[in-house]
C-alpha cells in the first residue's frame, strides 16, 4: 500500500467554532478514510477520528489548525476535511465580515 | 475490623455480606477495589458504555424526537460513547488507580468538563453541559445496574448507601435484604421508615461509610445501638450472635401478646393500626396483632413503574389489602409525592425548595386526571370493606374543600356508569403543617377524622430538614412548640367529635407512648414490627399515670428536660424495652 503524508493549514470560519456538532461532522468525515489523520493547533496534536480529542482542542472561530494525514488516501482526506471546515463551514453561519478573530 | 457509630433508626441485628449502592447525585466516593476486581470494573464500564449507546439509539428512533437539533445532541453523545480513546481513558484510569467504574466515570468526565469550562469562548465553555449529560448517562447505567443487582439477589445481604430513595428501594428484592446502613438520613428518612416496616435493622448518619465498605465485605449492623462493624473478627461475630439470640427471645415473649387487647391497666382500650408502604406488608400488620391499617402510603404505585399507574393498578393494590382486613379500617392516603420525586412529572422545572413546593395534595389539585384516577380506584374499592380516604399536606380549608369537591365529581362519574361505591366513605386529613394544626377547628368542619403526621409537623414547625444529619439534633417531637400544637389539635378534634390518630414515627417510640396517651390520643398507627412492643407498654400503664406525666410535661420548657423525663418514666414501667 502506498504510504504518503499530506498536510494543510486551515482556519475555523464558522462563528461558533469547533463545538460539538461540527466536531462530530469532522470526526465522521475523518472516519471514512483509512489514513491516520491528526489535527494540531500548534500546542496539542490530536487524533482526528476521536470526538473527545477533537472537541478538547477547543478551536474557536479564527483558530488555525494543521490537518495531517498519513496513508493511501491522505491527500483526499485532508482536502475533504478542509472543504468541510473552510467552504461548507459545517453548514453553519460565518462570522460577520470584519469580525474574524485571529488566534494567539 | 472497624467499628462505626451512627444513629440507630430501626432495631435488630444483621450479619451479612455488603452491597454498596453509590449515590445518584454524583457525589461518588473514591472507592478502592482490589487488583483482582479490576477486570470486573472494566467490564462494568464497558457494559455501561454499550448500555448507554443502546438507550440513545432507542431515544433517537422515537417518533417524538423529530427536532434535528435534539437528534444532533444524541448523536454527539453517542459518538463520545463510541470513541475508543474516550473509553480507553476511563478503563485505563480504573486499571491504574484501582477504583470503581463509577468513580472513574465521574472523575474523567469532570476533568473533560472542567477543560471546556476553562475555555474563554462561550460557545465552547457551554459544552461542559454536554459532558455532564454524558456522565449522567453512564452513571445511570452503572448505578441502575446495582439497583438491579439488589433486585436479583440470591443470598442475604446488607445494603450500604449514601441515602436510599423510594425509587431505589421500590425495586429491591426484600426477602434477601437483612439491613441498611446509610450516610445520610435521620429517624424519619425513607431508609428508616422502610427498614422499620420490613422489620430489619438500619443505622444512618454514618459519614463516608460507602467509601469504607468494599463490596462483599462482611458487615454487622446493630440497629439497637446504632453501630456498624466492618469486617468483624470471629469473637465479635460470636458476641453479636448471642446478643441477637437474646433479642429474639424478647420478641418471642412479645409475640405472646398478639391476641391480647391493647388495654391499659385501668381498662382503657387503645386502637393500634399499622402504617404500610407496600401491600404485602399488610400481612405483617395482621401477624403482629394490628387492628387495621391507619396509613396506607400509596407512593410505591407511582415509583415502581416508569409510567403513571392505571386505575386498575391502584384498585388491585387496594383490594388485596382491604380483603385481608375484613371489617377493619383501611385508611388510604392519596399521593404524597413532590414533582421532584415523581418519575412521570415532566415539564416541571427543578424547585429551589421542593419541601415547600408543588407536592402532595397541591400537585394532585393541579393534575386532576392523576388525582381522579386514584380517587376512582379508592371509591371502587370502598365496597370491599371499611375504606377511608386521607388527604396529605392540607394547609387550609380551601384545599380540603377543593379536594372534597373533586371526590364528589368522581362519585358522580361513578353514578353515571352505575359503578358501586360507598357514598358515606369517611374522608379525613393529615395534620402535618403548622397552619393545619392552628386552624384545626375550621378543618374539623369538613373532616371525618384527623391523623397527626408528626414527621412533617415537626419538620415544618421547627424549620428542620429531617434528613439533614447536621441539624437532626434540633428535630424533636418533645419540643414544647410541637407539643403545644398537638395539644390544640387534640382539643379541637375532641370538641368537633371527629376521629383522631397519630401516624408519625413517634407512635412507635416506646418512650413517648405514655405522653401520647396522657395528652388524649387513643389511636396510634405505627410500623408493624413495633406493634407488640407498644402494646406491651400500653398494657403496663394506667391512663391515670399517663395523664399525670402529660400534665408534668406541660409545665416543662425544654425538649431535653421533656425527653429525659418521659424516658425515665417509661424505663421505670418497662425496663426491658430499653
Amino acid at each position: 500500500m502506498a504510504q504518503q503524508a499530506y498536510e494543510l493549514k486551515v482556519q475555523i470560519k464558522n462563528a461558533d467554532g469547533l463545538h460539538m456538532r461540527p466536531a462530530m461532522q469532522f470526526v465522521d468525515l475523518a472516519g471514512t478514510f483509512v489514513s491516520k489523520i491528526q489535527v494540531s493547533n500548534g500546542e496539542t496534536t490530536v487524533d482526528a477520528k476521536s470526538i473527545m480529542q477533537m472537541t478538547m482542542l477547543a478551536a474557536t472561530c479564527g483558530s488555525h489548525l494543521t490537518i495531517r494525514a498519513e496513508g493511501p488516501d491522505a491527500k483526499q482526506a485532508v482536502e475533504s476535511l478542509r472543504d468541510l471546515v473552510e467552504r461548507q463551514l459545517f453548514g453553519e453561519a460565518a462570522k460577520a465580515a470584519g469580525d474574524t478573530r485571529e488566534d494567539g | 475490623m472497624e467499628i462505626r457509630k451512627g444513629i440507630a433508626v430501626s432495631p435488630g441485628i444483621a450479619v451479612a455480606r455488603a452491597i454498596v449502592i453509590d449515590s445518584k447525585d454524583y457525589r461518588i466516593p473514591r472507592r478502592a477495589i482490589l487488583s483482582s476486581q479490576g477486570t470486573d470494573e472494566i467490564r462494568r464500564a464497558e457494559e455501561a458504555f454499550d448500555g448507554a449507546i443502546r438507550r440513545l439509539n432507542a431515544l433517537e428512533n422515537r417518533q417524538s424526537v423529530d427536532k434535528s437539533s435534539i437528534k444532533d445532541i444524541f448523536a454527539v453523545h453517542r459518538r463520545f460513547l463510541e470513541d475508543p480513546s474516550f473509553r480507553r481513558r476511563i478503563t485505563g484510569f480504573i486499571e491504574q488507580e484501582l477504583v470503581t467504574a463509577e468513580y472513574a466515570v465521574s472523575t474523567i468526565l469532570h476533568e473533560i468538563a472542567a477543560h471546556f469550562a476553562s475555555v474563554e469562548d462561550p460557545y465552547i465553555s457551554e459544552r461542559a453541559a454536554d459532558i455532564y449529560d454524558i456522565q449522567k448517562r453512564l452513571l445511570t447505567e452503572l448505578l441502575g445496574k446495582v439497583a438491579e443487582s439488589v433486585d436479583h439477589l440470591n443470598e442475604e445481604v446488607v445494603v450500604i448507601a449514601h441515602n436510599l430513595t423510594p425509587t431505589q428501594t421500590a425495586g429491591f428484592n426484600k426477602t434477601y435484604v437483612r439491613g441498611f446502613a446509610t450516610e445520610a438520613g435521620g429517624r424519619t428518612s425513607h431508609t428508616a421508615i422502610l427498614a422499620r416496616s420490613l422489620g430489619i435493622p438500619a443505622v444512618v448518619a454514618l459519614e463516608d461509610i460507602t467509601a469504607q465498605v468494599t463490596a462483599s465485605s462482611k458487615v454487622i449492623i446493630d440497629g439497637n445501638r446504632g453501630v456498624v462493624v466492618i469486617e468483624p473478627d470471629e469473637a465479635t461475630i460470636q458476641e453479636y450472635r448471642e446478643y441477637a439470640d437474646n433479642l429474639h427471645q424478647f420478641e418471642t415473649r412479645l409475640g405472646a401478646l398478639r391476641d391480647k387487647p391493647a388495654e391499659t391497666r385501668d381498662a382503657e382500650r387503645i386502637t393500634l393500626l399499622g402504617n404500610i408502604e407496600f401491600p404485602d406488608e399488610a400481612v405483617h400488620v395482621k401477624h403482629k396483632g394490628g387492628d387495621g391499617i391507619g396509613l396506607y402510603r400509596t407512593e410505591f404505585l407511582y415509583l415502581y413503574s416508569g409510567s403513571e399507574p392505571a386505575e386498575q393498578d391502584h384498585y388491585e393494590a387496594y383490594a388485596e389489602t382491604i380483603r385481608a382486613f375484613q371489617g377493619k379500617p383501611v385508611v388510604i392516603r392519596t399521593m404524597d409525592l413532590g414533582a421532584d420525586k415523581l418519575p412521570t412529572a415532566h415539564g416541571h422545572p427543578p424547585e429551589a425548595n421542593p419541601v415547600l413546593g408543588l407536592r402532595s395534595i397541591r400537585y394532585c389539585l393541579e393534575h386532576l386526571s392523576l388525582f381522579k384516577t386514584q380517587l376512582r380506584a379508592i371509591l371502587r374499592a370502598s365496597v370491599l370493606g371499611d375504606v377511608r380516604i386521607m388527604f396529605p399536606l392540607i394547609t387550609n380549608l380551601q384545599e380540603l374543600r377543593q379536594a372534597r369537591m373533586i371526590l364528589r365529581d368522581v362519585m358522580e362519574d361513578l353514578d353515571e356508569y352505575a359503578i358501586p361505591y360507598n357514598p358515606t366513605i369517611q374522608v379525613g386529613i393529615m395534620i402535618e403543617t403548622p397552619s393545619a394544626a392552628l386552624t384545626a377547628s375550621l378543618l374539623a368542619i369538613d373532616s371525618d377524622f384527623f391523623s397527626i403526621g408528626t414527621n412533617d409537623l415537626i419538620q415544618y414547625t421547627l424549620a428542620v430538614d429531617r434528613g439533614n444529619e447536621h441539624v437532626s439534633s434540633l428535630y424533636a417531637f418533645a419540643d414544647p412548640a410541637v407539643l403545644s400544637l398537638i395539644r390544640s389539635v387534640i382539643h379541637d378534634a375532641n370538641k368537633a367529635k371527629i376521629g383522631l390518630s397519630v401516624c408519625g414515627e413517634i407512635a412507635s417510640e416506646p418512650e413517648y407512648i405514655m405522653l401520647l396517651l396522657g395528652m388524649g390520643i387513643r389511636t396510634l398507627s405505627l410500623a408493624p414490627p413495633m406493634i407488640p412492643e407498644v402494646k406491651q407498654i400500653i398494657r403496663s400503664v394506667s391512663i391515670e399515670e399517663c395523664n399525670h406525666l402529660a400534665r408534668k410535661v406541660a409545665t416543662m420548657d425544654s425538649q431535653r428536660q421533656i425527653k429525659n423525663y418521659v424516658r425515665d418514666a417509661a424505663m421505670k414501667i418497662i425496663p426491658e424495652a430499653f
